[in-house]
């Protein structure tokens, strides 16, 4: 029993670092879509550590499906939300950050060109 | 523990609630407004209201945020620029505010054990439910058995919810016109995964929704919560497939005859318990033994209370879709 | 067992606040929705493990229900946007 306790603790521990640091990411990170990058991590590993520990706490009873049941479901909605996302971010013309640099290196240019021309 | 736990979210509650007033993108608010019920449906979590909770994660956080989205899809997405002067209103909110705050002074202090609250019916439901309606979830047998009446009017209510939105917004009829389904099919055609996914999960919503239906007598769930977990399964069919096909599935007839059943199922077992000499939703005289008789009488109200609620809901997101639709093909 | 349990709710609550604050200052609204989304998934964690700490595991029926609801909530968002073209 107590090994469970402890493999237990140290998954949820470990499940707790990896959503903490989805959560820095999503301050930390440049644009939009590296911050989906971050967010999708403590929606796939974060959740199963943390779910698998609460797992090996629970004696194989009814629990036990329910729980397997939201991992399952997590495990399936959550990186389709991230993808749909994503997806709409760029159908609505968000850039990532070196396309955006790039195109205020191209307007820049152009700009300068203009000038040159007057 | 506890205390913590509900220091924090409360305060978290507050900022949203203190956030939401301010900001003028009213999609924003409505985020923030998913953000605001699942945290008041945690507290109701760690108040140990579990039932509560149960609604509150699923008409607040779900359906609710569906239709404030499709109104403003109707309306527009900024708020109007107020040009008068608020000062009149603040003085009201303060003075209102202060007579409630004064209002409190006088109630018993929160949680003591001798609170008139449960003096009053609560301790005959927790020592009598056992026997006489023989449920293990007691806020199932309170809310079905003892407060029937109570559960009926509320069923109604919902029901004429339905009537006022139908009257409002005008029944969404099924198209007939394959041009105009057309348009409306290329909506999400762009994401694949998105419908691959859908189709894996509506059939696991609708089998839960029958779980938490058949469960409510056992733990947390019932009529209510059913129904509206059951749109919940339809609405995702109609928002990743287009409105066109889920009125093929259930048109919007066939919900409005399924609200009226619903509500009738409910006030027929109370008609029949009358029949049988009994008083109205006497469900002792559904059955020779009382205990099963009660039993009989929850589980037919309760699939009452899904049916209506599960019509009424959908029919609502119906009359909003179709409004938005309609709008957006001119 | 109930400190690491504890210790795991209140960092959940912290993650939760984060994901807050990010959908209250968000610099476009798709952050917002991220936001929104990861608040909602952290919900789900945060039900089931306050249930085990508790000690009623029948809470678990709510996290599912959060699960449930959240995609659903995630797909009306991105209809949405194919109404309506996103600003800003």
């Amino acid at each position: 029993m107590l090994v469970l306790d402890i493999v237990s603790s140290i998954l949820l521990m470990t499940g707790i670092f990896f959503g903490f640091s989805g959560a820095v990411g999503l301050f930390r990170f440049p644009d939009f879509f590296t911050r989906v990058h971050a967010a999708s991590i403590t929606d796939s590993i974060a959740v199963i550590l943390i779910i698998a520990g609460l797992l090996l706490q629970t004696s194989f009873d009814l629990n036990t499906a329910k729980l397997m049941f939201i991992l399952m479901f997590l495990m399936i909605t959550s990186p389709t939300a991230s993808h749909a996302l994503a997806k709409s971010a760029r159908h609505g013309g968000l850039l990532t950050l070196g396309e955006s640099k790039q195109q205020q290196k191209q307007q820049k240019e152009q700009m300068q060109q203009q000038e040159a021309g007057q | 523990m506890a205390v913590l736990i509900d220091l924090v979210l409360l305060s978290m509650l507050a900022i949203t609630a203190l956030r939401v007033i301010f900001l003028k993108d009213l999609f924003a608010v409505v985020m923030l407004f998913g953000i605001y019920s699942l945290l008041s449906a945690l507290i109701f979590v760690n108040l140990d209201a579990v039932d509560v909770a149960f609604t509150e994660a699923a008409v607040g956080a779900g359906i609710s945020t569906v239709l404030m989205l499709s109104t403003l899809a109707l309306t527009g997405r900024t708020e109007k620029e107020n040009k008068r002067s608020s000062v009149l209103p603040l003085l009201v909110v303060i003075a209102t505010g202060a007579a409630l705050i004064y209002g409190t002074l006088d109630m018993p202090p929160f949680g003591a054990a001798d609170n008139p609250i449960h003096q009053h019916v609560a301790p005959r439901y927790i020592e009598e439910s056992p026997k006489e309606v023989g449920l293990p979830n007691l806020v199932t047998s309170v809310l079905a058995s003892y407060r029937g009446f109570d559960t009926f009017g509320e069923t109604v209510v919902v029901f004429s919810a339905m009537v006022g939105v139908l009257s409002l917004l005008g029944a969404a009829r099924r198209r007939e016109n394959s041009d105009d389904a057309a348009v409306i099919v290329a909506g999400f055609k762009g994401h694949k995964v998105l419908r691959v996914v859908a189709k894996l999960i509506i059939p696991l919503i609708i089998l839960f929704a029958l779980y938490v239906q058949f469960h409510g007598d056992f733990g947390p769930g019932g009529g209510f919560q059913a129904g509206v977990i059951a749109a919940a399964a339809f609405i995702l069919y109609a928002l990743v497939f287009s409105l066109s096909h889920a009125m093929q599935v259930v048109s919007p007839k066939f919900l409005q005859l399924l609200a009226s059943l619903g509500v009738l199922l409910y006030a027929s077992v109370g008609i029949y318990s009358m029949l049988k000499g009994g008083h109205f939703l006497d469900y002792n005289k559904l059955a020779a033994d009382p205990l099963v008789g009660q039993h009989f009488g929850i589980l037919i109200i309760e699939l009452g209370v899904g049916i209506a609620v599960f019509a009424v809901m959908l029919s609502i997101f119906y009359a909003f879709a179709h409004q938005v639709e309609r709008s957006t093909i001119k | 067992m109930t400190a690491v349990l504890a210790a795991v709710c209140i960092a959940i609550l912290v993650i939760m606040a984060l994901a807050l604050t990010r959908a209250m200052k968000a610099p476009t609204v798709y952050d917002r929705i991220l936001g929104v989304n990861m608040f909602g998934t952290k919900t789900v964690l945060f039900i089931a493990v306050v249930g085990y700490l508790m000690g009623r595991p029948e809470f678990l029926d709510i996290a599912i229900v959060y699960a449930l609801i959240n995609f659903i909530g995630m797909v009306a968002v991105l209809r949405y946007f194919e109404y309506t073209a996103p600003i800003d």
